[in-house]
């Protein structure tokens, strides 16, 4: 298996306003593998969505390169589909049509008229949203919106499946059948996905490996911690399972022990 | 390590089974047909008892003041018994400017739905310029800002001047009157166009053209439509005034006809006319924008 699917090299990113730079990210190294399941955990400022979104295209780098599958990443793609924190679901359009938008884009060529309805309808049912295809975003609730963004980016078929704390906004039993919901389509589909929380507990849940950042300003990789729990992993189970406690242990060690908030170390 | 994901497994997957649907529609219990319709009287009577209440008490004062010999107004009785013919028939036509004021209404109206058609397309067309462009906003924003105070009727002579007709310097003057707030407000609606949207456009790379049909003019159609509904009302306003001036058919010059004759009566009736679809116009507009928003409403 490619074990550099996925590869930033030496990433940096700094802003610059006015004659006064501020360096969020230095030198980030990082591999993943086709199919592996990432999570970035680190206080918030410590720029974790900065990397996904020069993943993502939607900022790039000042330093380094981010490989894809060979390719260099230099602008947003399909590719590299998001799932978005506030769902991002068009308004005006109804559940059907936010998938559809995207389908019908990335698939206009290659597929047919009926080919691409079928695949709108496939994506909704494996979110579990086909009953309410005809339903727009704010007849929903938020767990419904945030499924319908995640068929929206794995309608794209994409390489990488990006998410910015997909489950933050919702309440904790919505984002626990969410999470299982992720864990399912994950294990059917086996896509390489990278995801942005800041829950420890969805962290070693989902991935295979966990990425801790340090604190902000210069940022960078603090740890990298390998989930070696079986799957599928079933959350009632984990809860008495020694390896989980040591591994939820240690996220928790490096976040609030070593690399506590700025504000707090200071006082 | 999870299996490679090929395209034909991926399309094969089906949903997952044992998993409920989400959505469950409840039907509350019915009531009694009696007592749904007895709560529907109640609650109309109390949108319109307040208002009919308020007329009465009104047209009873304004009875009252213009009652007696020397009231330079007339009173609603004298208004009714002057000007029955008018009020009874709106649709006679004795030729000339010698029209019912239906006909009258009819004209007025058609100089605004010209004026305002041409105004909303330019001005959505240039609010979403300004709204995109920084560049463009720099260069027109001022100017916009400085030629929108200037009153309607100040662009007439000049219009006139220009048009050397009457007719097309009557939609000139709607045109300018109500395409300054059109402009703005859709600039406003672009520039809001949250960042979420313009990121999932940027995502499935929708081309600058897709960006603008299926991102831009849906995400600021709530700012478009208040845009127009200002646009409309003050076409409404512009155009008695300009009909003053430029003659011919129209309620205004049917106004300032009645004036140099002396039909004051005739003037009120008017007046209750023109307010009367000065209303619908806002009501029409906002209609088709709750129509066409689908629930997008503005932050």
């Amino acid at each position: 298996m490619n074990r550099s699917y996925l590869k930033f090299e030496q990433v940096g990113m700094s802003f610059h306003r006015g004659k006064t730079a501020t360096e969020v990210l230095r030198d980030v190294d990082l591999s993943i593998a086709q199919g592996e399941f990432v999570s970035l955990i680190g206080h918030s400022g410590c720029g974790k969505s900065t990397l996904l979104n020069i993943l993502g295209g939607l900022l790039t780098s000042t330093k380094g390169e981010v490989f894809l599958d060979g390719d260099v990443v230099d602008h947003p793609g399909p590719d590299r589909a998001i799932v978005f924190q506030n769902h991002s679901l068009l308004p005006w359009l109804t559940v059907y049509g936010n998938v559809a938008i995207a389908v019908d884009k990335v698939f206009g060529a290659s597929k047919s008229k009926s080919e691409r309805h079928d695949w709108v309808m496939h994506n909704l049912e494996l979110v579990q949203m086909a009953q309410a295809r005809d339903r727009r975003p704010h007849e929903i609730s938020g767990g419904m919106k945030q499924r319908v963004g995640i068929a929206r980016a794995l309608a794209m078929q994409p390489k990488v499946l990006l998410m910015d704390e997909p489950f933050g906004a919702l309440d904790a039993l919505t984002r626990a059948h969410l999470q299982d919901s992720v864990m399912e389509i994950h294990a059917r589909l086996g896509n390489t996905v990278m995801m942005i929380t800041h829950d420890v507990d969805e962290a070693v849940l989902l991935s295979d490996r966990v990425v801790m950042m340090t604190n902000g300003p210069s940022a960078t990789i603090g740890e990298v911690l390998r989930i070696g729990l079986p799957r599928p992993r079933r959350r009632l189970e984990l809860a008495t399972d020694p390896e989980y406690a040591r591994c939820r242990a240690a996220v928790l060690e490096f976040l609030y022990a070593r690399h506590r908030v700025p504000a707090r170390a200071a006082a | 390590m999870q299996a490679k994901a090929n395209p034909a497994s991926v399309a094969a997957a089906v949903p997952v089974p044992g998993v409920t649907a989400e959505i469950v529609t409840f039907h509350p219990p019915m009531r009694p047909a009696v007592e749904r319709l007895r709560d529907g009287a109640g609650k109309l009577a109390a949108a319109l008892l307040p208002p009919v209440i308020v007329l009465g008490l009104t047209i009873l004062i304004w009875q009252v003041l213009c009652s007696s010999p020397g009231a330079s107004l007339p009173a609603p009785t004298k208004v009714i018994a002057d000007s029955w013919d008018l009020i009874a028939d709106p649709f006679y036509d004795n030729g000339g400017v010698d029209k019912g004021i239906f006909w009258h209404l009819a004209k007025s109206l058609s100089r605004v739905a010209i004026g305002f058609s041409l105004a909303a397309v330019v001005g959505v067309a240039l609010g979403v310029l300004v709204g995109q462009s920084l560049w463009a906003m720099r260069g027109l924003d001022p100017i916009f800002q400085v030629l929108r105070t200037i009153p309607p009727l100040a662009w007439l002579p000049l219009s006139l001047a220009g048009f050397r007709d009457a007719q097309p310097s009557a939609l000139f003057v709607i045109f300018i009157t109500s395409i300054w707030p059109i402009i703005i407000n859709t600039s406003v609606g672009v520039r809001n166009i949250p960042q979420d949207y313009r990121n999932v456009a940027a995502v499935i790379r929708l081309s600058w053209w897709e960006v603008f049909w299926k991102i831009t003019l849906p995400a600021s159609v709530p700012y478009i439509f208040t845009g127009l509904r200002i646009g409309i009302g003050l076409s409404w306003l512009a155009i008695v005034a300009a009909e003053m001036l430029i003659g011919g058919v129209g309620i205004g010059f049917f106004i300032w006809d009645a004036w140099n004759s002396s039909r004051i009566s005739d003037i009120i009736v008017a007046l209750v006319y023109i307010g009367i679809v000065g209303f619908l116009l806002d009501r029409l507009i906002a209609f088709a924008g709750k129509l066409v928003s689908h629930g997008v409403s503005a932050q």
